[in-house]
């Protein structure tokens, strides 16, 4: 650690490392506390006396209710789970199979279409999103999960396909060269040989994907319209402000509650995660 | 399009058909494998990409396909004040978060990669700006930036800082100031995590040499951290630079481009005026002229993997 006096310690290390956690953590906190804060506390201003905007003893579930009562806040986090999920599916099965091609596989054009796939990755969802919406309007797709259900792959599929050529990468040659002479085809060698020992790389390529489309909101904000279609970001910007008029109370529950899913699915895969995270920035 | 598993090894014992035959031929597997991919890359990303710019040359609206005008968006957009305002702001935007979340990132990365206790469960926390959605913790700051009930104000008056209220998205520079500190929020922990993954690939017995023969902490750091660690940096920046520069989400909920359009970025007025007001072509156009800078980025990006790579 710190070499030298305690002082050096504090200086160097736990102060810099608390502003830190209070910079990085605090609009959690105040998201729990504002959920479950009752209305009339809510709405204090910042410089009345004998206010302690950090606490209340008065906690409630009003705001939750109202969420689950009187919005569709529960089709909303459905629509999210299922759009994710069916979309991380279809880019895994993608990623899986082009990752194996360009990394175990000779056929010509494998050098650039493995750039072509890389350069995609790059393409901002900003920079297509009105043609694409004209697209999908055309294909008859707007408004129903589809639209997002096909589009999200663009952008969760080159980080799979990256993420799982160095997955394949280092799965030895002869072991599927073993089975080929045990008379197992191409076809079988990579299902039952070279696909099991990427199972860890498939995992947390899976749990990258499912955040990165429970997270996306352009596309869901400018293809969905119907408010019993949303996911939960469009539904909570769009259904809990009135004009200038926002509902704080349910806003912050609404955005603890549809952050808890990502949270929790990256928690378990915490180490996963962080394997796919820098396997992906080292390209 | 998958042959599924079982008939796969059913057909073991019988001659292998044509179908079969053809899988093991590499080509003919690469073709079958990657086809998926190829289809939807191409009808959702090449395909829009040619449409964008097809409709970035005509005077289409929602709903009417309109005349090829051939530069006219892109004279107009040019001639326009907010469109030069808001790249303006991109720049300043992406500039400024930029060097914050790699000045902040690296110094949290060289905090987390000492022993301490509960390391792994804070590093598991501070990931979490990066892990919710951005919409939904980019609410939590517009509310604690809220006029009248910001606790940001009620901290500072607290401390004595501040006597009247601050207006944190009323105001041109303060909203800008406001979208900034959210975005080095979201971004720091990202910066952090992947710089050190690249710190933990440096053996620590390089720095102890170093260390034994004499080198102060800021020598080690620059004549052997920061060289090694340049590679990941680059990565991270470079990548971060093309999500920045292309960000929506942020602005959007903070600000919505106001106040009275001061802190618009290319998405937000491609989307203001493409989707918003429903000049399709013009939005179109204000969001291809994001790309010259992006592609610049990218091929930064190409030349400089491939030169780790042959290394």
């Amino acid at each position: 650690m710190i070499e030298g006096a305690i002082w050096r310690k504090w200086v160097f290390f736990y102060v810099p490392m608390a502003l830190f956690l209070l910079f990085l953590l605090f609009p959690f906190y105040w998201m729990v506390i504002t959920s479950v804060r009752p209305d009339g506390e809510l709405y204090r201003p910042w410089n009345s006396i004998n206010y302690n905007p950090f606490w209340t003893w008065k906690p409630t579930w009003d705001h939750v209710r109202y969420l689950f009562e009187e919005t569709l806040f529960a089709s909303w986090l459905w629509n999210t789970t299922f759009i994710a999920l069916a979309s991380t599916a279809i880019s895994l099965v993608c990623g899986v199979f082009a990752g194996y091609a360009l990394s175990r596989l000779n056929f010509p054009f494998a050098g650039s279409l493995g750039t072509a796939i890389f350069i995609t990755y790059l393409v901002p969802q900003t920079l297509l999103f009105i043609p694409l919406a004209e697209i999908i309007r055309n294909y008859r797709l707007g408004d129903t999960p589809w639209s997002l259900i096909l589009t999200y792959p663009t952008f969760l599929i080159p980080f799979c396909t990256w993420l799982m050529m160095g997955y394949f990468k280092a799965v030895p040659r002869e072991l599927e060269e073993c089975a080929r002479i045990d008379g197992a085809s191409r076809w079988q060698a990579m299902l039952y040989i070279v696909i099991p020992v990427a199972i860890p790389g498939i995992l947390s390529a899976g749990i990258f994907a499912f955040t990165l489309s429970w997270n996306e909101f352009i596309y869901a904000l400018v293809f969905l319209s119907s408010p019993a279609q949303k996911t939960v970001s469009v539904g909570v910007t769009s259904e809990l402000i009135r004009g200038d008029v926002f509902y704080w109370g349910p806003l912050m529950a609404g955005a603890l509650l549809g952050s808890i899913p990502v949270a929790i699915a990256y928690s378990f895969f915490v180490e996963h995660y962080v394997a796919g995270l820098t396997g992906s920035v080292k390209g | 399009m998958a042959i599924s598993a079982v008939s796969a090894t059913t057909l073991r014992e019988a001659p292998p058909p044509r179908r079969q035959r053809l899988l093991e031929d590499e080509r003919w597997l690469a073709f079958v494998l990657l086809v998926p991919t190829i289809v939807l890359l191409g009808m959702f990303i090449a395909y829009p990409f040619i449409r964008g710019i097809l409709l970035s040359v005509t005077s289409s609206r929602v709903g009417m396909p309109g005349d090829f005008v051939g530069l006219a968006n892109f004279y107009k957009i040019f001639n326009d004040g907010i469109f030069r305002t808001s790249v303006y702001n991109t720049f300043v935007y992406t500039g400024v978060t930029t060097v914050f979340k790699l000045a902040l990132g690296l110094w949290l990365a060289m905090l987390l990669n000492r022993n301490f206790r509960g390391k792994a469960f804070t590093r598991a926390f501070i990931l979490l700006p990066f892990i919710i959605p951005t919409v939904l913790s980019t609410f939590a700051w517009k509310w604690m930036f809220d006029p009248t009930f910001s606790v940001l104000n009620w901290l500072l008056y607290h401390f004595g800082l501040i006597t009247g209220r601050i207006n944190w998205l009323g105001d041109p520079d303060l909203a800008m100031i406001s979208i900034i500190i959210v975005n080095i929020w979201r971004g720091v922990p990202f910066f952090a995590i992947s710089l050190l993954a690249g710190l933990q690939t440096i053996s620590p017995e390089l720095n102890e040499a170093a260390a034994v023969d004499g080198a102060k902490p800021w020598q080690r750091f620059w004549h052997i951290t920061w060289p090694l660690l340049l590679p990941v940096t680059m990565v991270v920046v470079l990548f971060s630079v093309i999500q920045t520069f292309a960000d929506f989400q942020i602005v959007y909920v903070m600000t919505g481009g106001g106040p009275a359009n001061a802190t618009h970025l290319f998405a937000t007025y491609a989307y203001q005026i493409g989707i918003g007001t429903g000049l399709l072509s013009e939005g179109a156009a204000i969001s291809l002229a994001m790309f010259p800078v992006l592609f610049l980025v990218v091929i930064i990006q190409l030349l400089y993997i491939r030169r780790v790579e042959v290394r």
